[in-house]
């Protein structure tokens, strides 16, 4: 299980979290490529940059997607990307404060690839990072570059 | 993150690496109820409530091995996602292949993640445990019940 380069898309619009995101995976010393986007519709940009017909989704290996976000929320970016047979493999973690059941039930149903709670705490924040790190970047084996 | 009594469907046919399974699961939290079935066929009766299986409940997240007698992990995959009550269960796919063609075509039946079983057996239970960390205490599962 050697580190693999990797690049994450992070969709976050709170300057806080996205700091706290950085500094976590930064803790863990992984010379990773983070891209952020700050709402919807940057999100879907960076990921459609070709056009809906043949984007150039192998930019990125793993998104982070917060739900609430500015101009597209977070599930409609869900939806786009997991109803595009170009970008579908891509595995998307949703990251949100949400406690909506429903926001919980509707990301699974639209294909997320797993749905995590944000701790409000920074040190167990950091601790989810470090997480997801492991499993999505070292044990996870992420669908093969074209 | 803790307290959720989950139910896991283990769909597996190899004895050993069910035994360990078990074993490595059981170590952890207490409340955990593990299923296992050993053949595809079996799986979608358990999933479907079918026969013997008519008292099961859905489970919290399922593991699912690719290569199964009767019926192949792909086609159970399949069937899964294309159910709409199913297809929320998260699918952890824990297979021996790592061939790209496999990982790939297993995403495109939206598995939720895919992972190459070591042929050593403490990376195999070091594999187990970070599957358990990941999904019984940062995941938030789609049925998770707070006790």
């Amino acid at each position: 299980m050697q580190p693999k380069d990797v690049r994450i898309l992070l969709v976050e619009d709170n300057p806080d979290d996205v700091e706290l995101t950085l500094r976590a995976f930064r803790k863990r010393n992984l010379a990773n490529e983070i891209i952020v986007a700050r709402d919807g519709e940057e999100a879907l940009a960076i990921l459609f940059q070709g056009g809906k017909e043949s984007p150039r989704h192998r930019a990125v290996d793993l998104i982070l997607l917060d739900l609430k976000l500015p101009k597209v929320d977070g599930l409609e970016v869900l939806r786009q990307v997991k109803s595009n047979p170009e970008t579908q493999p891509i595995p998307i973690v949703v990251l949100t404060s949400s406690k909506e059941e429903n926001d919980l039930a509707e990301s699974y149903r639209l294909g997320a690839n797993s749905y995590i709670r944000k701790p409000v705490n920074f040190d167990k924040f950091a601790g989810v990072v470090m997480q997801l790190d492991l499993y999505w970047l070292l044990l996870n084996e992420p669908p093969p570059k074209k | 993150m803790t307290g959720m009594a989950i139910e896991i469907l283990l769909v597996e046919d190899h004895p050993g690496d069910v035994r360990l399974t078990q074993e490595v699961l059981k170590d952890f939290k207490v409340g955990n109820t593990m299923h296992v079935v050993r053949d595809g066929m079996k799986a979608m009766a358990f999933l479907h409530r079918k026969g013997k299986y008519a008292d099961a409940h859905l489970p919290d997240l399922i593991l699912l091995d690719l290569n199964l007698p009767k019926k192949n992990g792909s086609e159970v995959l399949a069937e899964i996602k294309a159910d709409k009550d199913l297809k929320r269960i998260p699918v952890v796919v824990l297979t021996t292949s790592n061939a790209e063609q496999d990982i790939l075509k297993t995403y495109n039946l939206h598995a939720n993640c895919y992972i190459t079983k070591p042929v050593d057996l403490n990376q195999f239970i070091h594999v187990l445990k970070s599957i358990e960390d990941f999904w019984l205490s940062i995941v938030k599962l789609p049925t998770s019940k707070e006790v």
